[in-house]
């Protein structure tokens, strides 16, 4: 054939409900409307509920059209390796375009935002699930002819906008259709709806687009530690004290978990910390102060255990309310209330209560079947209430006798065996201590989840202690990612059958 | 209420003669129904035909004044069934459902359609759902035409051909007294394309006419011994009719006949695919003209021998592209051609996949393999096999802290695109249903559950894995019918409204009744079939100017003799959802269970509240907004919150903790405050990171005065807190 006119080829990949219908329309129209022959089509089926999406459009020059005398048949699906711009409004997407070949370094312009939506699988997680972000931007860097890449979310929300205006805005600048800017503007003003937030995202997106931002911003320098002022005596005295006795790899650490603990409880707790602290310090190790960091990390979390007294005291501060107040978008002029959802059981209260009273509580009869039965139900408190916020803020004061609580009792029994067995097993492997440090990482969350975090905690624990020295570090890891794979301990029994742990 | 309105739409159905129509595929559809002539149309809603529904339903005053009756048919069965009005009458008449669920549905009454024949064109719209995004067993409309000696039309996938489909489909009823299928597969529905419009017009005879005049032929009554009639009026007359129209008005069309001695004979639906890879191997340009003549059948059945052995003439070789499986378009040739005593090769599945969608890529291949076979094409040189190398990792020089950022990607692809398959919408009324379900499985153990098509149905799939099979629309009851024993435990059926009314109450409760069954059956109610786009339905709760509504599902469950009946008011409420569920589970009462989980579906409630809550904030009305978030000092991370909800708008974000490294949840601004999040993380006792905002725009004074109070007292003493730990902090 001697005619090898071809049609501008557009896929956009996008998710149910994001705007890649509006898109496409937008696209079609101003095809429509400028002199091309303009067909999309798209497969919405199911995938209108939040599943991913293709819209496929193609253009074709009327003119062009009439002078060769002929009609243009347009195809109703992307071929791999024939498309001239993916528009994919998330980086996952992106990806997924690059995956089914629709970008390709010969000819694809790909327009991509760099925000993340997380899929159910990264979401679900029972710990940290999601997937790498920079392999997702390096195997679509690698694949595209062109990338124009940004956080559109951010863009769309500074503009009151959604991410279709910052699109189309990215793909006006990009320059790769024959179109002016204002033949794409007239597009989004005949559409007629939510035109100023629209043409406002979009010229925000076009002049990154035009400005060649074919990337990310450069990451700020992480900002250096600013130097610890304390004013308080006995805070000097710790803060002092962990830039004498502990490595300096390991301060910013450190510091964080005074700073933890005496919010949690006081000076005195800080104080035990790190005497904690400083028998790791003295453990043998590899110079990288692995062990120091990770035990660090992870004992200022344990000791910060999670129980009524601290949820009150994090529920009731001013900047919480402010954050709340940020994050509900209340405008000037409106009133906001704040409800939280608590579920405490009787275990929770007699935690919470001084250690002889808890203790009798929950070897008692009536009283404990008084105070189940109140439990039985989960609650909603105002805590912008006055009742709300005074009820908390008693609850937070009950801290106080915290050291009392048969919880404390019971955490502190488990803190102590664990700093035994990390110091026991640094002795003959410090790659193994860290890797049983990390441990602590198993035990989080509240009730069932707390109950079921402690069961595999001990599960992991009783596996070390058998195993004993010949335990590898590698699998004591494998072990602990195991007992975060699923909810039932399947995964871990499995992996402890593997070793001939169970 | 659909959940489009169509308005825009609907004035596109006004366009006369010589005015361009703008639009999607199924929608050029409905207005070239309204220029044939029709004096009614019927059907079942479903992707990819609900929009000719919609409009057509936001479009009642033009059918009106065309004389035109609309059903919103109760199944496919009745909207098949409603051609009867055809046999008798010149009345010409449209139905239209999605394939194949309709046309497995419809097939007892097309079996009987066709058999008597029709006086009136009758022109069933099928909705080839089929391939990627595709929700439906992937089974071929073909066979049902086949089944029943019903002409099949496969139009090229452009508006003119279309509707010009339609209009020569009527015109083919009713020359060969013969039902006629029109199959649009789903991007031909969705396509966005332009036509020139004609005028509409409106039927001489009419359904008065009928009613009044009625007529009666028994030779046309499905019943020995006119039905042996049939058997034989269907080939001998009515085929011969159908071929003759056909080759007259020359449906099927040849391009570049006599360019080549190979050739490529196509499904009209596949042309537009088929042609896009020719041009990409060099043999045909965008305008369509091809070096390799094509035989484009657009009546898919019957097939036209005449034309068939025309085109294959003096060729060595054709190539079938015939989407889906069993092959029956390439059986026929090969019989044709092997009768004829033709020598030219036949290709087809041998160079084609057997099954799935006739993707771009795979005609590319596949019309290569036949061009490179008949020598038209260069084979592609063969390329090296590529060594698997394992790639040296960068590694930081020393005394850099940080490694150097990845020039190569070190995971695949595949490692890091998760699937997204589709879910619940944000605040969907039916996630907590089946947030009680998990919470009943943690106590009762897992159950065997009998699914239903419907939204619901998105609970197979993570992060809920609730399921076991399922059967068909409104089978979900049947599903579980054999399930019915002495046992420790119940199995679970789902069912929802759109599939109750569908044949969910008699193929699923009324038999349940009958067969003593115990088992019970969930019964979702959300007001409209949410699946197929929103549709009005007997139990919905709008005023509809048209149609009857307001017909309690409870009231017809008690109907035909279900005794343990519970209606829940408010699937929100997840511990009462669970207990109802655990006390349907476990009641010593026996006899068949029905519980119906009544809200309203969110996206269609979002779509009339929102303009409604705009306009009321704006007219200074008190409005109270609710949302909900997650306090990420006290989360944990753990995530059991997600595991129970599986919501778009609860996700993750960064840990703000230097402590911690695990994301936290976190409530996206789409959040609708619909408050399963807190009544799960009640009824789970989960952790209290959950809390509930109330934004409260344009207070009263009361608000105000209130405000001015807490913010007064309670200010006061977080400042003094505040000031406690700011004499601590460093």
């Amino acid at each position: 054939m001697t005619n090898k006119a071809q049609p501008i080829k557009i896929a956009i990949l996008a998710m149910g409900g994001e705007g890649g219908g509006v898109l496409a329309d937008w696209i079609v129209d101003m095809g429509e409307a400028n002199g091309y022959v303009a067909q999309t089509t798209s497969v919405p089926g199911v995938a209108q509920r939040t599943g991913a999406t293709i819209y496929y459009v193609e253009l074709y020059p009327i003119a062009q059209a009439e002078a060769d005398g002929g009609r243009p048949v347009l195809a109703l699906m992307p071929l791999p390796g024939d498309v001239d711009v993916v528009l994919a409004s998330e980086l996952m997407e992106a990806g997924r375009a690059v995956q089914r070949g629709l970008v390709t370094s010969d000819r694809t312009t790909l327009i991509a935002s760099t925000h993340r939506v997380f899929s159910i699988a990264e979401k679900s997680a029972l710990g940290d699930g999601r997937v790498d972000s920079a392999q997702l931007l390096a195997h679509t860097a690698r694949a595209a002819k062109r990338f124009i890449r940004f956080d559109m979310a951010q863009a769309a929300e500074a503009a009151g906008s959604v991410i279709s205006a910052v699109l189309f805005g990215a793909l006006a600048g990009s320059g790769v259709l024959p179109f002016s800017r204002a033949q794409f503007e007239a597009t989004i003003e005949r559409g007629g709806v939510g035109v100023r937030p629209s043409l406002k995202a979009f010229g925000a997106a076009f002049a990154r687009a035009q400005g060649g931002d074919d990337g990310e911003a450069p990451p700020e320098a992480a900002a250096a530690m600013p130097t610890p002022q304390p004013r308080h005596p006995a805070v000097r005295a710790l803060v002092e004290r962990v830039q004498r006795e502990f490595p300096a790899a390991a301060h910013d650490l450190l510091l964080e978990g005074v700073r933890r603990l005496i919010d949690y409880q006081d000076t005195a707790y800080a104080s035990l910390y790190l005497d904690r602290m400083a028998a790791v310090a003295a453990l043998p190790g590899h110079g990288d102060h692995r062990l120091l960091r990770e035990t660090a990390r992870h004992l200022a979390l344990w000791m910060s255990y999670e129980d009524t007294a601290r949820v009150a005291a994090l529920k009731t501060r001013a900047t919480r309310f402010e954050r709340v107040r940020g994050e509900a978008r209340v405008q000037p002029g409106q009133v906001l209330a704040i409800n939280e959802y608590m579920h405490p059981r009787l275990q929770e209260i007699c935690e919470t209560l001084p250690g002889g009273i808890g203790r009798w509580l929950m070897n008692s009869t009536l009283p404990k079947r008084i105070v189940e039965r109140f439990t039985q139900h989960g609650r909603v408190i105002q805590t912008s209430s006055l009742h709300g916020y005074l009820m908390l803020r008693t609850v937070a004061a009950m801290k106080r006798w915290r050291r009392s609580t048969m919880r404390y009792a019971e955490e502190n029994r488990r803190i102590e065996e664990w700093l035994q067995r990390i110091a026991a097993t640094a002795q003959c492997n410090p790659e193994l201590a860290v890797e049983l440090a990390q441990c602590q990482r198993l035990v989080k969350g509240y009730s069932d989840t707390h109950e079921r975090g402690i069961r595999n905690y001990d599960t992991v624990m009783r596996a070390v202690e058998r195993a004993g020295a010949a335990l590898a570090p590698a699998t004591l890891r494998e072990l602990r990612d195991a007992a975060l794979a699923d909810e039932h301990g399947h995964k871990l029994q499995a992996a402890l059958a593997q070793h001939a742990l169970a | 209420m659909a959940e489009r309105s169509f308005v825009e739409e609907v004035k596109k159905l006004r366009l006369s003669g010589g005015d361009v129509f703008r639009g999607e595929g199924i929608l050029a559809v409905t207005k070239a129904l309204l220029e044939s002539g029709v004096s009614y149309v019927a059907g079942y809603q479903g992707a990819p035909i609900s929009h000719l529904m919609d409009v057509l339903a936001d479009a009642q005053d033009i059918l009106a004044e065309q004389g035109i009756r609309f059903e919103n048919s109760a199944s496919e069965a009745t909207a098949a069934a409603t051609l009867a009005a055809s046999v008798n009458y010149p009345l010409r008449g449209a139905v239209t459902f999605k394939a194949t669920v309709g046309t497995n549905v419809a097939s007892d009454a097309l079996a009987n359609l066709a058999s008597g024949g029709v006086t009136g064109g009758a022109l069933i719209i099928v909705g080839e759902d089929y391939g990627e995004g595709s929700s439906i067993m992937q089974e071929r409309s073909h066979a049902f035409a086949m089944k029943s000696q019903i002409w099949l039309l496969d139009p090229r996938p452009n508006l003119p051909s279309i509707v010009d489909a339609v209009k020569q489909g009527f015109d083919l009823s009713e020359a060969s007294n013969t039902p006629v299928m029109l199959q649009l597969r789903i991007r031909a529905c969705h396509v966005h394309g332009h036509f020139i419009a004609g005028d509409n017009k409106r039927a001489k005879f009419t359904l008065k006419d009928a009613l009044e005049n009625p007529q009666r032929d028994v030779g046309r009554i499905v019943l020995p011994p006119a039905s042996f009639v049939h058997e034989q009026e269907k080939v001998k007359d009515r085929w011969p009719a159908a071929v003759r129209f056909i080759e007259e008005r020359q449906l099927n069309e040849f391009f570049s006949e006599d360019a080549d001695d190979i050739g490529i004979i196509v499904q009209g639906g596949s042309y537009n695919t088929l042609l896009r890879a020719l041009e990409r191997l060099g043999l045909a340009d965008v305008y369509g003209n091809t070096q390799v003549p094509l035989y484009v059948m657009n009546v898919a059945y019957p097939v036209i021998e005449s034309e068939v052995i025309r085109f294959c003439e003096g060729k060595r070789a054709v190539l079938i592209v015939e989407e889906g499986q069993p092959n029956f378009v390439e059986q026929n040739l090969a019989t044709i051609l092997r009768q004829a005593g033709s020598t030219t090769a036949l290709h087809g599945k041998d160079m084609l996949p057997v099954a799935g969608e006739y993707t771009a890529s795979e005609l590319l291949k596949g019309a290569r393999s036949f061009c490179e076979r008949y020598e038209r094409l260069a084979p592609l040189p063969v390329p090296p096999p590529v060594r698997k190398v394992i790639p040296l990792k960068e590694v930081a020089a020393i005394g850099v802290d940080a490694a150097p950022e990845p020039a190569q990607p070190s995971t695949s692809l595949a490692e890091v695109v998760h699937a997204r398959p589709p879910g619940f919408c944000t605040g969907c009324p039916e996630r907590p249903i089946f947030s009680a379900m998990k919470l009943v499985e943690r106590e009762l153990g897992p159950h065997h559950v009998s699914a239903d098509i419907g939204c619901h149905l998105f609970s197979i799939l993570p992060p809920f894995n609730i399921g076991n099979t399922t059967m068909g629309y409104g089978l979900g009851g049947a599903g579980a019918s054999a399930l019915n024993a002495p046992a420790g435990k119940r199995a679970i059926s789902m069912m929802g409204d759109g599939g109750f009314w569908h044949n969910g109450l008699t193929s699923g409760v009324a038999n349940a009744v009958f067969n003593k069954s115990d088992n019970l059956t969930i019964v979702v109610d959300n007001n409209y079939t949410s699946a197929t786009g929103g549709q009005d339905i007997l139990s919905s709760n709008a005023v509809n100017r048209t149609r009857s509504t307001g017909h309690e599902i409870e009231r017809a469950v008690r109907g035909v003799g279900v005794e343990w009946v519970k209606t829940m008011r408010r699937t929100y409420d997840v511990a009462g959802m669970r207990d109802a569920l655990k006390e349907a589970l476990t009641t010593a009462k026996k006899g068949p269970k029905v519980l119906i989980a009544q809200s309203e579906c969110m996206l269609n409630k979002q779509r009339r509240e929102k303009p409604l809550v705009r306009k009321a904030i704006v007219d200074g009305k008190r409005m109270v907004r609710e949302k909900f978030g997650v306090d990420s000092d006290t989360c944990t991370g753990d995530h059991s919150c997600i595991r129970l909800s599986g919501c778009p708008s609860l996700s993750i974000k960064p840990n703000p903790d230097p402590l911690r490294t695990d994301p936290v949840a976190t409530v996206l601004d789409s959040c609708v405050g619909c408050g399963v999040c807190g009544e799960v993380s009640h009824a789970a006792v989960l952790c209290p990171s959950f809390y509930k905002a109330q934004i409260v725009s344009n207070p009263n004074r009361w608000d105000l005065l209130r405000e001015r109070l807490r913010a007064a007292i309670i200010g006061w003493l977080q400042r003094g807190e505040a000031r406690r730990r700011e004499t601590y902090a460093f």
